[in-house]
């Protein structure tokens, strides 16, 4: 589904991704790891379309699309959603008429009718409930006033009611609580199905246990140095980035 | 007669010496005023020195053009858009004279041209737009609102004449514990000036919202003066639009005479094309504990130019002052510019006054954000344009008045679109 090969990218000249290589097939969940600093949420910057973030090399294909040329409006038509590490406020937006403004631009890109405010709010009101979360989330101004666990229930909401068949998931889980977090990886266990797919940046083995991926990445440098199963995360819990950096180099 | 008119300050002058015998209330005051008009002239349009207060508007156009009054009144013309504001009680005037056939009764209200008060607190020989409107002034809204009565809100409608200048002079008085909104709308067609002079004296624990939505036609010159005066717990609340005019100036000046007087000064400016408007503000605190708040929100196209001084003057012995002002500008276009000029003079200690102003384009985070969710770039600013237009009209609360400026904002931001 989602290609990777040789990516490189900088910002304001500084270079962040040296060479990333990394297939995420259809179906599967991914999960990067790595310390801070290592270029994850530059991968998902890049992926998204953010133009501060120059690709000076390599190519990203999604089903087959070079996705590197297209706006990041277009990379949302798609199918791909990220979810923020630090959401947007956006005074003076309701979030009811931003996610529906959202939701009927990706069903215009796909020849779709638009819905209307009463359809909407019968669908959003649908996954609050499935999501456990309060309706007031969608007459508030867009995270403004949010605490940071409010914010990230709201990236999640955002996903499912787009309904990518591509997220990126850039440290969902820090900062949340365990019910919190539980809400996240229910999010996206509720999307995942053989046409679905994710690439969760996280710190923590934590998200992990409720979201198990089929592999992980160790990122490091701007570069994957490690991949591995399940059970790589659970390692890294155990012996930090340290020793495995080491080994590596 | 003269073959050529004279114009700009001299055609100003010349139509004084023509109605002078006419001219309703005290001669000699509006003698003085003419006297300081001449020396004074128009800002910009006469050779020398320029004063402070218009640093940054000339008037320098309407020097070589002349305006007639307006005449008999003509055609009947009522503002549209009034959406929830039929049944609201109204005060026309057009072409500065108050028309008795577009109007509602309003109690507690007499015509200048019949109980002329010039008033005591404005300042013709320093003021030049205040010279030239108690020089001409031949009519106006004089309204006293008794004490402890709730008025409600009242339309105080302006609409102005091509080739005409209008230089109405209202007086509002509310007595101690009145209530009113007063909603002014200032609107009409072609070339022509707008000169109102208005004086609001709040007594103690009286509350005065005072809405104005300027929508002139950019070929307009809006040229409006406040002088406010604000007694113990009273509070002067008013909020300007300023979307019409090629050039635009409203100066407010808020004295906070007696202790927990409050004052808002906000507003907002939208403006597009070669338009120029200036919102210039004077708060004075007199006595302690008094509060003001000034926030103006300004979106500027194309080569438009946005304007906010701000002085704040806190007197000795107004202590407990906390005064705030913030000028914004969102500018949508290389070419357009802001000027802010904040003033503090502070002559007492325990003291918070605090000035702030912040000029960009969009924000490229929240731009960046909608666009990810898959919203296309031009609706994406749209959307954040209105959103910093929405939060400019948060202090409005009254619902038609509230009603009344979004929809001048939307027919603003539709004729942007277009």
């Amino acid at each position: 589904m989602l290609v990777i090969s040789e990516l490189s990218a900088s910002i304001a000249d500084k270079p962040i991704l040296k060479g990333i290589n990394l297939e995420v097939p259809a179906g599967e969940i991914h999960a990067i790891m790595g310390p801070n600093g290592s270029g994850k949420s530059t991968l998902g910057y890049v992926l998204a379309g953010r133009e501060e973030y120059v690709v000076t090399g390599g190519t990203v294909t999604f089903d087959g699309q070079d996705m590197l040329t297209m706006t990041p409006e277009a990379r949302a038509a798609s199918g791909l959603f990220l979810a923020f590490q630090s959401p947007i406020e956006l005074p003076g937006v309701n979030n009811a008429n931003f996610i529906r403004t959202a939701l009927n631009a990706v069903r215009r890109a796909h020849g779709e009718s638009e819905l209307d405010a009463v359809q909407f709010l019968k669908l959003a009101r649908a996954e609050l409930k499935r999501l456990a979360m309060p309706d007031d989330m969608l007459k508030r101004n867009v995270n403004v006033g949010f605490s940071g666990g409010e914010k990230k229930r709201n990236e999640v909401l955002q996903m499912a009611l787009l309904r990518p068949r591509f997220a990126v998931l850039d440290e969902t889980d820090s900062g949340l609580d365990i019910d919190a977090l539980k809400i996240v990886a229910d999010g996206v266990n509720a999307l995942r199905g053989p046409a679905f797919s994710a690439l969760v940046i996280t710190h923590h083995q934590r998200l992990l246990d409720h979201l198990v991926p089929n592999r992980v990445h160790v990122l490091a440098g701007g570069r994957i140095v490690r991949s591995g199963g399940p059970e790589l995360a659970k390692e890294l819990e155990k012996n930090g980035y340290g020793a495995m950096l080491a080994e590596a180099a | 007669m003269n073959a050529i008119p004279e114009t700009g300050t001299a055609g100003f002058l010349a139509r004084y010496a023509a109605l002078r015998g006419r001219l309703p209330g005290d001669s000699t005051f509006r003698a003085a005023a003419a006297d300081a008009f001449r020396t004074l002239g128009l800002p910009g349009a006469t050779r020398g020195r320029r004063a402070e207060a218009w640093k940054y508007t000339t008037l320098q156009p309407l020097g070589g053009m002349s305006f007639a009054p307006a005449g008999p009144p003509r055609g009947a013309i009522v503002p549209e858009g009034e959406r929830g504001a039929a049944e609201t009680p109204r005060l026309v005037f057009s072409g500065g004279q108050f028309r008795e056939d577009l109007s509602t009764p309003v109690p507690g209200f007499a015509r200048f041209a019949d109980q002329p008060d010039f008033g005591e607190l404005s300042w013709p020989d320093r003021d030049p737009m205040v010279a030239l409107n108690t020089m001409l002034a031949e009519d106006g809204a004089v309204l006293t609102i008794p004490a402890d009565h709730d008025a409600g809100v009242i339309l105080l409608i302006h609409n102005s004449v091509n080739g005409t200048s209008a230089h109405p002079r209202h007086m509002i008085r509310l007595e101690h514990g009145a209530c009113l909104t007063l909603v002014e709308l200032s609107s009409g067609e072609g070339c022509y000036v707008h000169n109102p002079v208005t004086e609001i004296h709040v007594a103690d624990a009286a509350t005065l919202t005072h809405v104005r939505v300027q929508t002139d036609s950019t070929d307009a010159f809006h040229l409006a003066t406040i002088y406010a005066a604000v007694a113990t717990g009273g509070t002067y609340d008013s909020f300007t639009l300023n979307v019409g005019g090629r050039i635009a100036r409203t100066e407010i000046h808020t004295a906070l005479n007696g202790a927990g007087a409050v004052a808002h000064l906000n507003g907002a400016q939208l403006l597009t094309g070669s338009q120029h408007a200036d919102f210039t503000s004077v708060v004075r605190h007199a006595a302690p504990k008094g509060t003001s708040r000034q926030t103006i929100k300004n979106v500027l196209a194309e080569r438009s130019r946005g304007v906010f001084q701000g002085r704040i003057e806190v007197a000795r012995g107004a202590q407990g002052t906390d005064g705030y002002q913030m000028n914004r500008a969102l500018l949508l276009s290389p070419d357009a510019e802001i000027d802010t000029k904040p003033e503090l003079e502070i002559f007492a200690d325990d003291v918070k006054c605090s000035h702030g102003a912040t000029v960009g384009e969009l924000d490229a985070d929240q731009l960046f954000y909608l666009r990810s969710r898959g919203i296309p770039d031009q609706e994406a600013r749209s959307i954040l344009v209105r959103a910093f237009l929405a939060e400019a009209l948060d202090p409005v609360t009254n619902e038609m008045a509230r009603g009344l400026l979004e929809d001048a904002v939307a027919r603003w931001w539709e004729g942007q679109a277009a």
